[in-house]
């Protein structure tokens, strides 16, 4: 057993494309046999992560899911940042140019709904909730826009740390709920073809919650709605501590 | 050589991000504005310019195609290392915010999506995507 555990550890990188290679298995089976299809593979794939995510918390008391348990560690490195951005990247090999110039202009208006509106509705639940002041209100509704958008704009209008926590909260779960519901809700939306999945990107924030969900709708469709979702971090982080903290302000005072 | 995919694939994404930190900067924000979306413009011409020369043989695209075949599993390890108990933790407010946030974007989005032209399935064609 305990050589077991040596190899695992000491080849973690290797036993993760293993032990996602054997969640992807079973996932497709359960798909297949339990939903006749109806939930695709790559979502309750997604679905088993996350619950995986919430144990390893809960078990180690640490901030990376499953990664924080030694013997997963592999885990962090697969699905960290440079890993995803590269496969991200990888996807626009299989992009169609004229489909994607044809909803430019479209997908940069749904980049600044994308941003406005959550923000507006984060800061109003705030402003329900009790948390009156301008900097509060900012803090949160940044967080509801991504969970990076929230405390990069804490840190610059002076939130205290535990408001910056509930603000990477509030990004949390909108990414959470959008990888969980957009093969749920694809059809209400109209996910089916670029134009529509940029429209997504820029509508729903965060890479992650972004490519996650298309990823579990339709795998074809992830190019487009990346290329316009990566933008959205950078222009949330512009507008939060700026335009949006100083509208705020103009309002509560 | 399935390496030059590879390598044309990390050169995009190692330059992409560079032009990402350095426009973060340019416009004083403590981010990288866009460099994943540039290095997949980066790529796409690359891909573009590549092939017109008739420098792009099958290997080649290999090399970029297994990277883009890994990209569910490499979500699924993202999934997996999300810190869903902070998440939980929140409470009210932010499991309020964020409910309602995703369902005005759904809406908006279910109401552009319903008002634009309709599309071929041309874009269905011609990619070598593994379906899962």
């Amino acid at each position: 057993m305990e050589m077991i555990e040596h190899a695992l550890r000491a080849n973690s990188l290797v036993a993760a494309f293993a032990f996602v290679g054997i969640i992807m298995w079973i996932s497709v089976y359960l798909s297949r046999w339990l939903t006749f299809g109806r939930i695709h593979g790559s979502a309750i794939a997604i679905a088993i992560g996350l619950a995986l995510a919430y144990w390893g918390g809960i078990k180690t008391g640490g901030s990376k899911g499953l990664a924080d348990i030694k013997l997963f560690g592999g885990i962090g490195l697969m699905g960290g940042a440079m890993m995803r951005d590269f496969a991200i990247v990888a996807t626009a090999f299989e992009v169609h140019v004229d489909e994607a110039k044809k909803a430019g202009l479209i997908g940069v208006i749904s980049l600044f709904l994308g941003t406005i509106i959550p923000f507006i509705i984060g800061a109003s639940v705030a402003w329900i909730m009790g948390y009156r002041d301008a900097v509060s209100m900012t803090t949160i509704g940044a967080g509801a826009v991504t969970y990076i958008v929230g405390p990069v704009t804490g840190a610059a209008i002076g939130a205290s740390s535990d408001l910056m926590a509930l603000s990477i909260g509030t990004g949390l779960i909108k990414a959470i709920i959008v990888m969980v519901f957009t093969p749920l809700a694809a059809g209400f939306m109209g996910l089916n073809n670029p134009r529509s999945a940029m429209v997504f990107g820029g509508l729903a924030g965060t890479v992650s919650g972004v490519s996650a969900g298309l990823a579990a709708t339709d795998r074809r469709l992830v190019p487009y709605g990346a290329l316009i979702a990566t933008f959205h971090t950078g222009l949330g982080c512009l507008m939060g501590p700026s335009v949006l903290f100083l509208a705020t302000k103009a309002l509560v005072g | 050589m399935i390496i030059y995919g590879t390598a044309i694939l990390a050169i995009c994404h190692l330059l992409g991000v560079y032009i990402g930190d350095v426009l973060g900067q340019l416009i004083g924000v403590k981010a990288n504005v866009g460099g994943v979306g540039i290095a997949m413009l980066l790529l796409i011409s690359a891909r573009t310019a590549l092939q017109r020369r008739g420098w792009m043989p099958a290997r080649t695209e290999d090399g970029v195609g297994f990277w883009a075949a890994l990209y569910i599993p490499v979500v699924v390890a993202m999934a997996a290392q999300q810190n869903v108990v902070a998440a939980l933790k929140g409470g009210p407010v932010a499991v309020i915010s964020a409910i309602t946030a995703v369902i005005a974007c759904a809406c908006v989005i279910a109401l552009i999506n319903r008002t634009g032209p309709k599309q071929d399935d041309a874009w269905k064609s011609g990619t070598s995507v593994d379906t899962l």
